[in-house]
């Protein structure tokens, strides 16, 4: 089931490339609604009351380095295959479209596979063979599709994150060389009593940290995104900050947190005020910049500081953290990268319909005004900036909400500090709604036409899925809630 | 009845929710379709308000909550719920009854507006949000409530869109409530981390009653002022005001339900719900986070009215008047009296409603024009909002005896007089009365008095969709002073809990006195300084205050509302914007130059990999190669090809071996 | 008077000085031939004497070295001639200064 999931896109890829131009993006479409069938059919049959990994997929690959072909799911990893299957779908509808779709299409296709590959491996070497292979599509989506300083920008985002990996599988090797295993959850048992001693456990741990830090972005590893989001074309900056920044999350989760409990202890408050760092300085950067992309990346960036900052907080101090702190922080977590990947994603998305619009300007200058033109657009953008800024009643509040609980009764003054982050995102946002859709209508947007029919429906269905978590949010945590009871153990 | 509604209290704010929901889908044409149906909601949920107001009368001290779960997350369950109790439903009351009229009202006002429909729907959104905090029974669902009313105000204070100070003063507003918001929602969080619940009554078990309250320990003062910190916003007190005059740039009905009635005083209605936060631990019935109410009350009180003196849009007038109006109602929950703060409450929701839709009708017949100065002789053109304004104006000032406000504000001020700690409250509070009596007969002059001046001259009474409503509140104004006097202070013991009787001898007490001395003191300074206002007297012009005239560094110093925009502008905001500046810039030159710093270290080094590669080893080998090719050629050349030559060349090897040979042996 | 190995030794020692100077100084490939089989012969015949004064002349050592010698030589004159024929008919010579084409 899940090695199907994973390789439909990539057949997608191979009917992309023989199919002839025209037709390239119904085909993409086509095998993405076939994964997306099979995700929520994994879905339906998953057991949300079972602890442990289900539909294991195990079969011999590399016995030499012990590497297996391991894949499975547990309520995190089914958490991020649905929103894989939610965001790519998403950005292939996105505008403007770009030119000669056909390579573009087959590019997010492998893109989309490594994703699914990376969420679902439960071994070391599976995982990383995946994490890179979504690494080059990436890189190859803004080189050849991007906009201005494409080549800049892809060359950092490339060399960013590829050194990150680097230092990422030496750790790694090193851990294989010193307990000879790759495999995740036997790591994660064994990380409990410190799984290297003395210098080698800090060269791995500063090794994997930087891997996944650059990945997040973690301040101050992040100058490669707001250069990325902002050269990207629209499909591909929703799929890096909805999906493919989850990566990093979901890393830190699995991987890092169990693995290194002690070393997260004794430089704890570092960790945490690089997290508070992300949550304030990225929206203050976000508030002086005129660019929308620019601006909606990096609220991305404190967006998922929020995530890393309970994160580190209960893993840092696990004896101050209560039970129900592990809970509600995992849980905000899990919750927040959900919410987060549908928002920003609907975020790009308009911002990408009003380039499209004013022929590829994209300033916050070049509007004004909106309301009176297209009301529509104004108003469903309007809830996809309220739901990012944390507006109760829509889904961004739930996880910011557990996420700040969970924070403040560990980390209260680290947590204290990030509030600000909460009220600079506002800011931010209602600064871009008054520039766009308020005062007199700008020249050139007197010709703007409002939500089409098309557009219209890829909005809806996004946006009552965020009242839908925001009001009744229950059917989400029923995804997860076993896995944090079990993974909250593991902190314990 | 009363067992159906309690466990359907959530109808209350749901029904005008689902009402907006339909109407912001209509089309822009319905408009009597959009009107009808959300005034429609707003009749059902005053007739859910009637039905639960009745079994809190039947029993003194009635409280019912029901409890659901929201959501859990791991093992832990959230839990929300709703609330009825007296206090909860007389606010219900309040806000559904000032609410409708409002409505209604709006019809006519807003008869020309092309988003009529939206206005309609965002009316309605507001409404379903505002009931809902007054029955929330979670700081949670408060606070998400809160944050919902707070998304109307915005979309109503800028609803005027293609007007840019408008949407400014809508951002404006937005930013500065979520600057209190983010103290609320902390103190909510440690709440909710000390207590290990959010509900305020669970049966025992909940964050306000014993058990709860028990587990606070010291942190409860902390607690409150954050969360009071939550009301400063909401409810414009010094020093985060500075946003209610502004929101004025709303329409009027906006101004009236949301910016006098209703939201504003949630601040206030927050305090009184979480009380036994901040009076935990009293000692004589005074906590230091008590104090800070008080004196933030008292300043805000003063300041506001003073400020309002100076003024010179109608709308902003009643702005100040509502914000120093606040602050008393503050005042009177830091000193202990609560029952006293919510009356006021809601007798404020009434009188100031009417004035600001009183001062809608003015402005809908000045046909737009705000500043008081241009008008004058109002009461011959519009006598029926001339006599609603003129009770609305007694109540606010607080006429003693018929009219609401005169017994709600004896109450507060007999309230203060008590406060252990100190007399200044009480002195100042004085001040404030003399002042609200003072610039609202000034408004009045100016306004219904005197010749008509400019922009008066087609003036006309409002339609009757407009004036029965500000007949209906006017009439609630005085009626509400039957429950309100010490004679049968029915509100005041429904609000304690306690049995009321009746005795006609309490009717009139020494707190009466003093007000009535200090009301005709306010409106007999008023009457004697703006006699002539709006005409020339003396050397002064007309269009000159008598107060600028007299005072013009002080009428200056009022009417720019003391600097503090401006000082905020400096300092706050300027200091957020350069931070903000700063960041773009390290992020672009500092960080990134970091990370180019690297970059260039890598190249560098290339570049000298290179240098080795290309000069050191590369020659090396293209040298030896050379080299040997040179060898190859001069070994060539003896190659000549003439074997004899090579024979004689053997020959002589082989002699010179013999002689070795013969040398070595 | 007996034949003394010094006299084998200084004849076989000239026979060889002639068949170089021979094979160095003629210009014929057939005389240069000729030289070489003179210094054969002369080597040849150093084997028979040394083997006729050293010790085991019982053994029949040197007379198996001189008759391989012979043959190899035999062997060496045919090939040689063949090769100067085959020369000649392709260069129209066999004056050696003239077949130089194995220069480096």
């Amino acid at each position: 089931m899940i090695t199907a999931i994973i390789f439909i896109p990539l057949l997608g890829t191979l009917a992309v490339c023989t199919w002839p131009q025209r037709n390239c993006r119904v085909i993409a479409l086509m095998f993405n609604v076939i994964s997306a069938a099979c995700a929520l059919g994994l879905w339906r049959k998953f057991d949300a009351t079972a602890t442990g990994m289900q539909f294991v997929e195990r079969h011999a690959w590399i016995p030499a380095i012990n590497a297996e072909y391991l894949v499975g799911v547990d309520g995190l990893s089914l958490l991020l295959v649905l929103l894989t299957s939610l965001i790519v779908p998403f950005a292939f509808l996105a505008r403007p479209v770009p030119a000669d779709s056909r390579g573009f299409y087959a590019t997010m296709l492998v893109m989309q596979s490594a994703l699914y590959g990376t969420f679902t491996a439960q071994n070391f070497v599976l995982w990383f063979l995946f994490y890179e292979m979504s690494l080059i599509p990436a890189f190859l989506l803004i080189k050849i599709w991007g906009g201005e300083n494409r080549d800049r920008a892809a060359t950092k985002f490339f060399l960013y994150t590829f050194l990150g990996s680097v230092a990422m599988l030496l750790s790694f090797l090193g851990i294989y060389f010193a307990k000879g295993t790759f495999d995740f959850s036997a790591l994660a048992s064994l990380g409990k009593n410190g799984l290297l001693t003395g210098k080698v456990a800090w060269l791995a741990f500063a090794g994997i940290f930087i891997g996944l830090a650059v990945k997040v972005p973690l301040f101050p590893f992040h100058t490669w995104l707001p250069d990325a989001y902002q050269t990207a074309p629209t499909g591909v900056s929703m799929v890096l900050t909805g999906v493919l920044s989850k990566m990093g999350v979901y890393g830190f989760v699995r991987l890092f947190l169990p693995l290194f409990p002690n070393e997260i202890r004794i430089i704890g408050p570092w960790l945490l005020a690089l997290a508070v760092c992300s949550i304030v300085f990225a929206p203050l950067a976000a508030w002086a910049q005129r660019d929308l992309k620019r601006m909606v990346a990096y609220l991305s960036i404190n967006h998922l500081g929020y995530c890393m900052l309970s994160l580190f907080a209960v893993a840092a101090s696990p004896a101050v953290a209560a039970n129900i702190d592990t809970h509600a922080a995992l849980s905000g977590v899990f919750m927040q990268i959900f919410n987060h990947g549908i928002t920003a994603a609907t975020l790009f998305y308009f911002v990408g319909l009003l380039e499209q619009r004013s022929g590829s300007r994209r300033s916050i200058g070049d509007f004004g005004g909106l309301m009176q033109r297209t009301p529509l657009l104004c108003g469903w953008m309007s809830v996809a900036m309220f739901s990012s800024l944390g507006l109760p009643g829509l889904n961004g509040f739930i996880g910011e909400f557990l996420i700040f609980k969970a924070s403040f009764a560990i980390a209260a003054s680290f947590t204290a500090i990030a509030v600000l982050g909460l009220l600079v995102t506002a800011i931010v946002f209602a600064r871009a709604m008054q520039s766009l859709f308020s005062g007199p209508l700008a020249e050139n947007c007197s010709a703007f036409p409002d939500l089409l029919t098309g557009e219209k429906l890829v909005v809806v269905p996004v946006t009552l899925l965020m009242f839908a978590i925001g009001i009744a949010p229950q059917f989400m945590f029923n995804i997860f809630n076993t896995t944090v009871v079990q993974m909250a153990r593991l902190f314990g | 009845m009363s067992a159906w509604i309690l466990d359907r209290l959530w109808l209350i704010p749901a029904v005008p929710f689902a009402a907006s929901l339909i109407v912001l889908s209509l089309p822009n044409a319905w408009r009597r379709r959009a009107a009808a149906l959300a005034a429609t909601g707003q009749v059902a949920a005053l007739a859910l308000s009637v039905v639960a107001f009745l079994p809190t009368v039947q029993t003194h001290g009635f409280r019912a909550a029901q409890n659901f779960t929201w959501f859990t997350f791991g093992d832990n369950a959230l839990q929300l719920g709703f609330v009825l109790d007296p206090l909860a439903a007389a606010m219900l009351l309040m806000i559904s009854l000032v609410g409708l009229c409002i409505f209604v009202f709006s019809i006519g006002y807003m008869a020309d507006d092309k988003n009529f429909v939206r206005f309609f729907a965002y009316l309605s959104f507001f409404s379903g949000a505002m009931l809902g905090v007054v029955i929330a029974n979670s700081l949670l669902l408060l606070f998400i409530f809160w944050e919902l009313v707070g998304l109307a105000s915005y979309l109503l204070i800028g609803f005027w869109i293609e007007r840019p100070s408008a949407s400014a003063a809508a951002k404006k507003a937005f930013i500065t409530t979520r600057i209190g918001d983010m103290g609320f929602f902390l103190g909510m969080l440690w709440l909710y981390n000390r207590s290990g619940t959010l509900l305020f009554y669970d049966g025992g078990k909940g964050c306000l009653e014993s058990a709860g309250l028990a587990m606070l320990g010291a942190s409860a003062t902390f607690i409150a002022l954050l969360i009071f910190f939550g009301a400063v916003g909401k409810s414009g007190q010094f020093p985060l005001h500075v946003w209610l005059p502004d929101a004025m740039e709303g329409p009027t009905p906006v101004s009236a339900l949301i910016h006098a009635a209703t939201m504003v005083a949630a601040g206030v209605f927050l305090v009184a719900r979480v009380y036994p936060l901040f009076s935990l631990g009293a000692i004589n019935g005074v906590t230091s986070s008590l104090t800070v109410v008080v004196w933030i009350g008292v300043t805000t009180a003063l300041m506001a009215a003073l400020i309002a003196i100076a003024q010179a849009d109608i709308k902003r007038i009643l702005a100040y008047s509502t914000v120093s109006q606040l602050g008393l109602m503050m005042v009177s929950l830091g000193v202990g009296g609560v029952a006293a703060g919510i009356m006021h409450l809601i007798a404020h929701g009434f009188f100031k409603a009417l004035l600001f839709l009183g001062s809608g009708s003015v402005i809908h017949g000045c046909h737009g024009e705000q500043d008081i100065r241009k008008m004058g002789g109002l009461r011959r053109f519009m006598p029926v909002t001339f006599v609603t304004y003129a009770i609305g104006m007694m109540a606010l000032s607080g006429v003693p005896l018929f009219f609401s406000g005169g017994w709600t504000k004896e109450e507060i001020l007999h309230a203060v007089g008590h406060w252990p700690p100190s007399h200044a409250p009480y002195y100042l509070m004085f001040a404030g009365v003399v002042l609200t009596a003072l610039y609202m007969t000034r408004q009045i002059i100016y306004v219904f008095f005197g010749d008509p001046r400019a922009s008066v001259d087609h003036s006309h009474e409002s339609p009757r969709v407009m004036t029965r409503p500000l007949i209906a509140l006017a009439l609630g104004a005085i009626l509400l002073s039957v429950v309100l006097t010490p004679a049968w202070p029915w509100l005041h013991e429904y609000l304690t809990g306690e049995p009321v009787h009746f005795e006609i001898g309490r009717l009139i007490q020494p707190a009466l006195f003093v007000s009535l001395v200090l009301v005709s003191a306010g409106i007999g300074v008023g009457l004697w300084m703006y006699r002539k206002a709006g005409v020339q007297a003396g050397d002064r012009p007309a269009q000159i205050d008598p107060l600028e005239y007299a005072q013009p560094a002080l009428f200056r110093f009022l009417a720019n509302k003391m600097w503090i925009d401006e000082l905020y502008y400096r300092t706050v905001i300027a200091f957020s914007w350069m931070a903000a500046r700063l960041s773009d810039w390290l992020d672009r030159y500092f960080w990134d130059g970091l990370v180019r710093g690297f970059g260039a270290i890598g190249q560098v080094f290339a570049m000298f990999t290179t240098g080795v590669d290309e000069r050191g080893i590369n020659a090396g080998v293209d040298e030896t190669t050379v080299g040997a090719r040179g060898l190859g050629r001069l070994m060539s050349a003896a190659h000549s090809g003439q074997i004899q030559i090579y024979l004689g060349v053997v020959a002589i090897g082989m002699l010179a071996l013999l002689l070795l040979y013969a040398w070595l042996v | 008077m007996t034949p003394t190995l010094q006299a084998f030794v200084l004849v076989s020692g000239a026979l060889f000085s002639i068949g170089l100077l021979a094979a160095l100084s003629r210009r014929h490939a057939i005389f240069i031939l000729i030289g070489i089989e003179l210094m054969l012969a002369a080597a040849n015949l150093n084997f028979i004497a040394f083997w006729h004064f050293a010790p085991q002349p019982h053994q029949p050592t040197g007379v198996m070295f001189a008759i391989f010698s012979i043959a190899i030589s035999a062997a060496e004159a045919a090939i040689g001639l063949a090769m100067v024929i085959a020369v000649y008919r392709h260069y129209h010579t066999t004056n050696v200064d003239q077949l130089d084409q194995l220069k480096g």
